[in-house]
């Protein structure tokens, strides 16, 4: 009885480790959830809206110019942060606000990248704090939830499907930087 | 990391296939492959992300505490990555890291500066330095012969990979690895005057 009693429990133990990995598997390289908060990236991503991204595209180094990435703070490795990237190594990005007289330029260095919130003016960015590391990355977003049903859990099953339905967020063309 | 895996995914089919029964010997081998390869592969994956990870130390940047003799004999060391889960380091660990300069590679050096600290440095554009926060500041032993922080400036926090807490090959030269900063490499007290 003693001993049945044990096998369930180690056989019980062994799924939980087992499912756990693989749980581990899917959200390290495939994808996961994430919630946004904060104005930066407005008017593509508002305040509290679901999107998920994907990691194959950070593992494999294909993260391009006009993705938006979720990437570690370089302050504070606990924080994340949503931006959009505007330059890779070797590109040249501009650094002054459109209000300077003289336009001020400089080059991405090896092995970093520039980012830079949709929403410039209250964004804190590359700007600020500089070209961050490509390997403080975590994850390119790809896919937004639809923000006409947010915030309403419903009752029926149609409108939870209806909420949990995703449009891809494409990358946008570069419009942002002044085309000077 | 891929000759672990390597290992993992054939042992396991190996002890899966002793617990099958019944059909064909080939389409018991195939099942318990599949299994087998299920259950290995997350594991080992997870095991090398979170808990451990062993690497080969190449290069004379820190010499002489790794490869004292250089040439074909490397260190091999054991990365603790659970103890570095909450970016939590102290001044004279020997942690590795994602390199800023190119994503794919890791570097191991030693930790000499916190954030907050000033340090004074060997060869950066500024003399001193104060590393801002949610960075550090990472030497190699063998001054000269090292692309560590005096290069590149400090190092975000987020780029940590592990410590290493032991050698473990050569023999040898098995030792735990214990925190020391090297002599007159260390963060300036505010209160001492430097010459």
């Amino acid at each position: 009885m003693f001993r049945r009693v044990l096998g369930k429990t180690l056989g019980f133990v062994g799924y939980t480790i087992q499912y756990g990995c693989i749980a581990h598997c899917a959200f390290e390289y495939i994808g996961e959830f994430v919630v946004c908060s904060g104005p930066s990236m407005e008017p593509t991503i508002i305040n509290h809206d679901v999107v998920f991204s994907e990691r194959m595209s950070r593992h494999l180094c294909k993260i391009q110019k006009g993705d938006i990435v979720i990437a570690k703070s370089p302050y504070d490795p606990n924080m994340n942060i949503c931006k959009r990237v505007i330059g890779l190594e070797g590109d040249k990005v501009c650094t002054s606000s459109p209000s300077d007289l003289f336009k001020t330029h400089t080059y991405v260095p090896k092995g970093h990248v520039w980012l830079e919130g949709d929403n410039l003016r209250n964004s804190t960015d590359s700007r600020s704090y500089g070209p961050i590391p490509y390997a403080l990355i975590r994850g390119r977003v790809c896919l937004k939830s639809l923000a006409a049903v947010r915030g309403v859990l419903g009752h029926s099953f149609l409108r939870s499907v209806i909420f949990f339905t995703f449009h891809a967020i494409l990358p946008l063309a570069l419009t942002l930087t002044d085309g000077a | 990391m891929v000759l672990i895996m390597l290992i993992a995914t054939l042992y396991s089919p190996l002890s899966s296939f002793l617990m099958a029964q019944q059909t064909t010997a080939g389409r018991r081998y195939l099942r318990a492959f599949v299994s087998g390869f299920f259950v290995a592969v997350p594991v080992t994956v997870t095991v090398l992300d979170r808990f451990a990870y062993v690497a080969r130390v190449e290069g004379a940047s820190m010499q002489p505490f790794f490869n004292p003799e250089g040439g074909l004999k490397s260190d091999i060391v054991l990365l603790n990555r659970w103890s570095v889960r909450n970016y939590q380091v102290q001044r004279g660990d020997i942690v590795s890291i994602v390199s800023p300069k190119n994503p794919q590679q890791k570097i191991i050096k030693r930790v000499i500066g916190l954030e907050g600290d000033f340090i004074r440095t060997l060869g950066y554009k500024n003399q001193y330095v104060r590393v801002p926060d949610g960075h550090f500041w990472i030497e190699g032993d063998h001054h000269g012969h090292s692309l560590d922080s005096n290069s590149f400036g400090p190092v975000s926090v987020g780029l940590l990979h592990g410590r290493a807490s032991h050698i473990i090959w050569p023999p040898s030269r098995w030792q735990q690895i214990k925190p020391s900063l090297p002599p007159n490499r260390g963060p300036l007290d505010t209160k001492e005057e430097e010459g």
